[in-house]
Formats: structure tokens, sequence, C-alpha cells
């Protein structure tokens, strides 16, 4: 039986579970159901493709099964706190599949007399030049992310013009494979200049932006991989990878740009120009910080009927966020109205810090966004700051600082401030944090999970 | 299989389509959000199909078949942390929602 007919039925139908998966995504009732509706219109989109006659099937089942078990044991071992990491990881494999996908096109078109068809030939070179960039760019998001390599800005002499010229090459190198013969001997060569350079630009792209940007860039890559799945079909005019890149593309530029409202910052800004690198030293903010002692934070915490925590990426390292539920629930049994207010790009991920909670087991209802905590701020008895810095630096609000413009969340203004970090370093901005020095801030140096858990001990007994 | 114009319209309107659907987000969602539309960029798993089952000669075989491992794993390993990052979020009282 001839089966081929059904296939751009079957397409339609992958596309609109892509369509409906997305959009329950967005909404937190339905946010796991939908997931589910998108892969079961993957799981549509693959069997349709099987469907092609002519198709053999050995190499298929070889690569998906391998890549399938990979794919699971990864996800299934991953840490919570690995998470943006992983994510990062899977995004990167999937640019390097589009690249993939261009390059086999690009290798049966040099097999073939004639000119080669314009239009396949341009979306080849966009699929090469995009998925290229989307793998090493992950992948250099990844080794920033896991701690594999420094995580500050590496910044060097003649970058932007040596970003500039390995572009330009890229492009020239684009144009020449349009105008060139596949089957000509050249054409190879080119190609291979094409890959290089996407793979070159992807790792140039991603070194000069620093921990605290991540959030942005990997929704940015991950609109990149949509995009390049998109390219990719163009090139083996395809309309569900189309659909489905598109998608992915258009949205994950929203979510990029969601993320640099969030730090008050253009695209241009976060891409080109290392955070700290453009900062004139010229603010500085000096005073003395106030310690405090276990004893006295419980003290603080066990009066007081109102406490809101303000995670940060310490609290991820430091993994506190079970004894930090611990002692939201401990506060609540004892009258106290507790809150966690999450700033957007907290963290290493867009909304990191809400899935390691939610981990902890906080419920969604208790999760709450800066703007709604910051006009009540001055009501509540005790901000808990665990390991956030930039988020909460008041230094936001000064001119002439890297972080200025960014919204804050205004623990300074709560009635008291206390602040669990391991050491008074500046955050990843490098901006000193006028916070430490307020008068009303109480710092609790040393690991936040031991400092929580003795506070915890100290409600206990 | 479709003419280029057909194509580039459907391009478009699903470039629409994509911003339109997630312009309002809860900040909570935006890591499931993040990976699970990362696990639909794992389409080019299709292309990969193609290029593995249809392939002639060696080389196309070798970068279909790696480029179908990969996808695979971008698009396996994306759903399964989703689910369970989604599996996590639990609302205080269930019974008293929905």
């Amino acid at each position: 039986m001839n089966a081929e007919p059904l296939i751009p039925y079957l397409y339609i139908a992958a596309s609109v579970l892509f369509i409906f998966g997305l959009k329950m995504l967005s909404k937190a009732a339905s946010a796991r159901r939908g997931n589910l509706v998108s892969s079961v219109g993957m799981l549509i989109a693959i069997v349709a493709t099987l469907l092609y006659s002519g198709m053999d099937y050995q190499w298929i089942v070889v690569g998906a099964i391998i890549g399938s078990i990979i794919g699971a044991a990864a996800a299934r071992m991953v840490k919570m706190t690995a998470m943006p990491e992983m994510v990062g990881l899977f995004n990167g494999f999937g640019g390097l599949a589009s690249l993939l996908v261009g390059w086999a096109e690009y290798h049966k078109m040099t097999g073939q007399a004639g000119d080669g068809d314009l239009f396949t030939l341009i979306a080849i070179a966009a699929t090469v030049l995009i998925g290229g960039v989307t793998f090493t760019g992950s992948m250099i998001a990844y080794a920033k992310l896991a701690e594999k390599m420094e995580t500050k800005p590496i910044l060097f002499k003649g970058q932007q013009i040596m970003n500039a010229s390995v572009l330009a090459l890229a492009l020239a190198a684009s144009m020449a494979l349009c105008l060139i013969a596949p089957s000509a001997p050249l054409a190879y060569p080119v190609f291979g200049v094409i890959v290089l350079t996407a793979l070159v630009l992807g790792v140039l792209a991603t070194i000069p932006i620093g921990g605290a940007d991540m959030p942005v860039v990997i929704a940015l890559l991950n609109s990149y991989s949509g995009l390049a799945a998109c390219a990719a079909g163009f090139v083996i005019m395809n309309n569900v990878l189309i659909v489905a890149g598109a998608l992915v593309g258009a949205s994950g530029l929203i979510l990029t740009g969601i993320m640099c409202r969030a730090m008050n910052r253009s695209l241009t800004n976060v891409m080109f120009a290392g955070v700290g690198a453009t900062a004139s030293a010229a603010v500085s903010f000096e005073g003395e910080a106030k310690t405090t002692s276990v004893q006295d934070a419980y003290l603080m915490l066990e009066s007081a009927s109102s406490v809101v925590f303000v995670p940060g990426y310490g609290m991820a390292v430091a993994q506190a966020q079970h004894v930090v539920r611990e002692l939201g629930d401990l506060l609540e049994a004892n009258g106290c109205d507790v809150k966690y207010c999450v700033h957007p790009v907290a963290g290493r991920m867009p909304g990191h810090m809400n899935v390691l909670l939610a981990e902890a087991d906080v419920p969604y209802e208790q999760l709450v966004e800066p703007q709604d905590v910051n006009p009540l701020i001055s009501n509540v008895d005790v901000a808990v700051v665990i390991g956030a810095n930039d988020v909460v630096n008041p230094a936001a609000r000064e001119k002439g600082t890297a972080l200025y413009g960014m919204p804050i969340i205004d623990v300074d203004k709560a009635r008291v401030c206390i602040v669990l970090k391991r050491s008074l370093k500046a955050g990843f901005a490098g901006v000193d944090n006028p916070l430490f020095f307020s008068p009303n801030t109480r710092m609790l140096l040393g690991d936040a999970k031991a400092s929580i858990a003795a506070v915890v001990a100290e409600f206990k007994d | 299989m479709e003419s280029i114009g057909l194509l580039v319209f459907v391009f478009v309107l699903a470039i629409f389509l994509g911003m339109e659907l997630i312009a309002k987000v809860p900040s909570q969602l935006h890591t499931p959000l993040m990976s699970g539309s990362n696990a639909i960029s794992g389409i080019s798993v299709v292309g990969a199909i193609i290029a593995a089952g249809q392939g002639e000669g060696l080389v196309m075989t070798i970068l279909g078949t790696t480029a179908v491992a990969l996808a695979m794993i971008n698009v396996v390993g994306g759903y399964l942390v989703t689910d369970r990052m989604l599996g996590m979020f639990k609302h205080k009282k269930t019974e008293k929602q929905s």
C-alpha cells in the first residue's frame, strides 16, 4: 500500500498539535498536557516521514535508538540545578542536526550535474550558518553554565573587528556557494568554509557574554535552533519543518525580548558589550557591612509577620531550595505571611529559580514577581536574600553603574533585610552592592544551605 | 513537493503565530516553555530521517544517521526534561483549585 498521499495531512495534524502544545505550555494549569500534546505532534511528524516510499529504515532505526537512549538517560539523570546547561546541550544538538541535514542535501547536489537550484542553495547556506552558530554557541553556553570554563565575559582587543571579519567571510562564502555549481571542484571547499566560519562565529559570539546574561543567550540560541530547522525545511521543501521551526524561532525571540526587558538592556547591548566592560569605574560604594548570627536571624524571623525570600543563583549553587522551603513552612506555621519573590533573570536560565523552588514543593501561588512585591515592600518585616546579588542591587538606581536601569527587587526598603552570602564580593556584573552597607541590612555570611539549616534547627528547638 | 511561494507564505504566517502564541507568559513558566519549544526544534529529525532513509551513498547515510541520533537526543531529552520539570509544579491545595 502506498501511504504517501497521507503525509501532507499528517504534517498538518502535527503542526496543529505543536501550536496547541505551545499555547497550553504558556498557561500554568495546562502546561504539562501541552508538552504531551506537542510530543504527540512530533511522533506524528516522525511516523508520517517514515511513510515516504523508497525509505531504507535500517540506519534511521540505528540513529533513532542511539539518540533516544542518550536523550532519555540524560533527561532522567540530570539534577534540577543542572537544568540550564542540559537545555543548552540539547539545543546545540538540534542545531547540529539541522547543519548535517543541510550538508547531506548539499552532498547530494554535488553528485548531480547542473547549476543547482538557487533557492535551495540559499536555504542550504542559511541552514549551515544558523545551525553551526547554534551548535557551538550552545556548547559554549553549556560550558559556561556548567562552570567548565570562565563564566566572566572573555574580551580581547580587536574582538569586534575579528567577529565582523569572520561574519563577512561567512557571508561571502555563502554568496559564493549560491553562484558556484555544486558539481564544480571549488564547491566543496567553499561549503567547508561556511561550516568552519559558522562554528567559529558561534564561539566568538558567546564568549564575551557573562554568566548573568545567560538567560538571554539561552533564549536566543533556542530561537536560532528553530530558525535552523526552518531553513532546513526550505532546503528539503518540507512544510512541517518550516512551521515548527518558525514557531520555535518566533517564540524564542519573544522570550529573549522578555529577558532583555527584565534587565532593561537592549539585545545588542547584551550581545556585543560584556557587562562591566562598558561601565565606568567612577561609581563605587563603600561602607561597613553589619554581620549577624544565626541566633539573631532566628529572632528576627520568629517575630516577623511577613517575610519575602529572594533567591538567586547562590541558592542553586548551595542546593538550598529544600531547606528554604522548610524554613518557609515553619514561618507559615508561626503565623507569618511567606512569599518567594523571583526576579525574571535570577539564575542562569529564564525562570531558573521557579523550577528549583517547585522542585522543593513550594506551591506556585507563593511565587510572586517583583512588580507585585515592590509596592508593598515597606510593609515586609524581613526580606531574606539567598545568594542573589545583582537583582537586588540598589546601584541599579544610580546613573553610571553597569546595572543602571535594571528593574530590581527593592529589598533595601524592607524593614530588615537579611542577606545570605558566602563573602562580600561583588556579583557577576562586578558592581559593588550598596545593599550590604545599608543600615537595615544584616549579613549572614557562610554557605546558604548551612545557615538556613541552622535557623531551621533554632526554630525546632 | 510544494511551490516556494506557498512555503514562504506558510513561514511568514507561522512566525506571526509563534509571536502571538506566547506573548503573555508568567515567568514561572519561562523554563518549561523554553525547554518545551527546544524539543520542538528537534523537528529537524524529519529532515534527518529523509537524508538517512533516502540517502544514496556512504556519506549521506553517515550524515543522515548522525543527524537522526542528534535530533532524537534533542526531541526525547527535551520532552522528558520538560515533563519532569512541569511535574514538580504543584498547587498548594489541588482539590480546591480547578
